[in-house]
């Protein structure tokens, strides 16, 4: 361990905030203060200016009717107005949620059966990894493409195995029904490599000894999975799940690629409705209004998922 | 590596010797194990493996099922791809680029992670919230303020103009909290009692005790950075600035498409964060057995 750190004994610097006082305290709280600025303002300053001054400008532009070329108007909260009104937002809204609730699970359970795989002691794991790893270095183009093919509702690979146990299979992509379902599949596959790689550096952390503890306790397999594992696993299941969902209500470049948003709209989702509103139709204002609304949406989400984590995630 | 020459990738064997895998319950569940690993393998390598065979079929479409052994395999693409002009150039670029984020963020996500779960400060749920929430916003709708505002800093085609928006990750910076979080706070109470401020506990005790997080934030911001589409092509117009990605979207055509030369490319691209990633893989595993938290 590296803590035989020799030096002059004097009161160590609190980990609490000091009381307010004066004197050689006072001095003490500034140091304090210039230690945390120390620590924050390097990531502080590049965000402030270059995420958040452009997310104020994108707010201020919500307001506005603008189509990027003509002088902006400013219209207040009528671009709000007109999409609460609007049938299809709930739509997009409503296909955006269904690909967050699908995706999640299945991209959370498949990760970690593969990071627990993984972690054992198989010959060629380290290959193994690697070649789990490729779906997520693969561009959406061609991903899309290969499970496009995969999936055909004809000739594809699926339906031609279901059709060996005398299962029909469906129109995946082709079906208003299964657009979606389609989507969440090949992001799950594309996605379990990510999982895997986070959550085979949280297993790193996990003491063997705990493990060997609980089997001479005679836990089984499954026991210490939920009774050892998991518990220490929680903060990076706690951030897969955060991380998922903030990206999940953002999903787009695989509805792109893999149906437009086809068939008939069936699968169009929020971020998709930003990119047409701003890119084909020219209404900056109506895609600014529409992005804080996902905003909004995703934040309370992720809030709820902070307070929430006291109850379940344990650390060190 | 070493595990790398066994001929066969998904052959698994039980070494007495160390640690038993977790499912020890016979060998119908190690071989179950091994066959569903070995096709999900399998299935994973497919469309990569489908990207190397377009690339040298010379004239390959797109549309057909693809051939999976092409009738004249040829590298014709690869050399035509290395050919065009600033090709070179742009890889260059996107490996610069990719390196200086990579760096920049393992800094800032540290030192932010240090601050999140180690100092108390006043507000600091709340700046956290705030952190987090600049990942809630779609790229697309930042990039025409952004534009704006570079335009104004006069950091248009300047490759800082194109790093300066990565420098801090929210997303680095959450990973490495929940890691630097899992730290014992015994160890750094330990050193403050031996006189070491806060410093020297983020250098010496708690930068050693996350390496494995510290190796996966760096293949995740160098692919970040690597496959950066958007903010490249909107902030370096000029072709000799410009990068990977944006090389690779030229090579569409508008009417026709020549796709192995595209798949080639599709392949130059992936082979470089395949190797970093692999080389950080290797500090995933070994960061904790050699930092003494056991």
């Amino acid at each position: 361990m590296t803590t035989s750190i020799a030096g002059p004994s004097t009161p160590a610097v609190a980990r609490a905030v000091p009381p307010r006082s004066t004197g050689p305290v006072r001095r003490t709280r500034a140091r304090y203060a210039l230690t945390v600025l120390a620590f924050l303002l390097p990531s502080a300053i590049p965000l402030a200016l270059f995420v958040l001054a452009p997310m104020i400008g994108a707010a201020w532009v919500s307001l506005l009717k603008w189509n990027l070329l003509a002088p902006p108007q400013f219209v207040g909260l009528a671009n709000y107005v007109k999409l609460l009104h609007d049938p299809s937002t709930g739509q997009v809204f409503l296909h955006t949620l269904y690909y967050v609730v699908g995706y999640l699970p299945l991209v959370y359970v498949g990760g970690l059966a593969l990071a627990l795989a993984l972690n054992t002691r198989l010959k060629g794991r380290n290959l193994l990894r690697g070649v789990y790893f490729l779906p997520v270095v693969t561009s959406w183009i061609v991903v899309a493409l290969v499970w496009r093919w995969l999936l055909n509702p004809s000739t594809g690979v699926v339906n031609t195995v279901l059709a060996w146990f005398g299962i029909h299979g469906p129109g995946w992509w082709t079906d208003p029904n299964w657009a979606m379902p389609s989507i969440i599949i090949a992001s799950a596959w594309k996605d379990l490599g990510f999982v895997m790689v986070i959550l085979l550096a949280g297993l790193q952390n996990i003491d063997p000894d705990l493990l060997d503890a609980a089997r001479v306790d005679g836990a089984g397999w499954w026991r210490r999975l939920f009774n050892v594992v998991l518990p220490l696993l929680s903060p990076s299941t706690f951030f897969v799940i955060v991380i998922s969902l903030i990206n999940g209500f953002q999903v787009f470049d695989q509805v792109y690629a893999m149906t437009g948003g086809g068939p008939g709209g069936a699968s169009e989702v929020v971020v998709q409705q930003i990119y047409d509103l701003t890119f084909r139709y020219g209404q900056a204002g109506n895609a600014s209004a529409l992005s804080w609304m996902l905003f909004v949406v995703v934040l309370a989400v992720t809030v709820v998922q902070i307070i929430g984590q006291r109850r379940w995630v344990t650390y060190g | 590596m070493a595990d790398a020459t066994v001929s066969s990738p998904v052959r698994l064997r039980r070494d007495p010797t160390i640690e038993r895998p977790p499912i020890s319950r016979g060998t119908v569940a190690m071989v179950v194990l091994n066959v569903v690993i070995a096709l999900g393998a399998i299935a994973m390598f497919f469309p990569f493996l489908w990207t190397i065979i377009t690339s040298i079929t010379p004239g390959a479409g797109l549309t057909s099922t693809p051939a999976l052994i092409p009738d004249h395999p040829s590298l014709d693409a690869y050399l035509r791809l290395f050919a065009k002009r600033p090709f070179g150039r742009q890889i260059l670029n996107s490996l610069g680029l990719a390196v200086a984020t990579t760096v920049v963020q393992l800094f800032t996500s540290a030192t932010a992670a240090y601050a999140f779960s180690r100092l108390a400060f006043r507000g600091r749920g709340v700046v956290f919230a705030v952190y987090l929430a600049t990942m809630m916003i779609p790229l697309q709708l930042l990039i025409v303020p952004l534009f704006v505002e570079l335009k104004n800093f006069g950091l248009l085609n300047t490759y800082l103009g194109a790093l300066l928006p990565t420098f801090a990750s929210a997303f680095g910076i959450f990973l490495l909290r929940q890691a630097v979080n899992q730290v014992p706070r015994e160890l750094d109470e330990a050193a403050t009692l031996d006189g070491a401020g806060h410093f020297r506990i983020f250098l010496q005790i708690v930068l050693p005790n996350i390496r494995p997080a510290l190796a996966t934030l760096t293949i995740f911001s160098f692919m970040s950075s690597w496959n950066s589409f958007l903010w490249p092509l909107v902030v370096l117009r000029l072709p000799e600035l410009q990068t990977l990605p944006i090389a690779l979207a030229g090579l569409q055509g508008q009417y026709t498409t020549q796709w192995d030369i595209v798949m080639a490319g599709s392949v130059v691209s992936v082979l470089p964060m395949l190797a970093i990633y692999l080389f950080a893989q290797k500090y995933v595993i070994q960061g904790v057995a050699n930092s003494g938290i056991k």
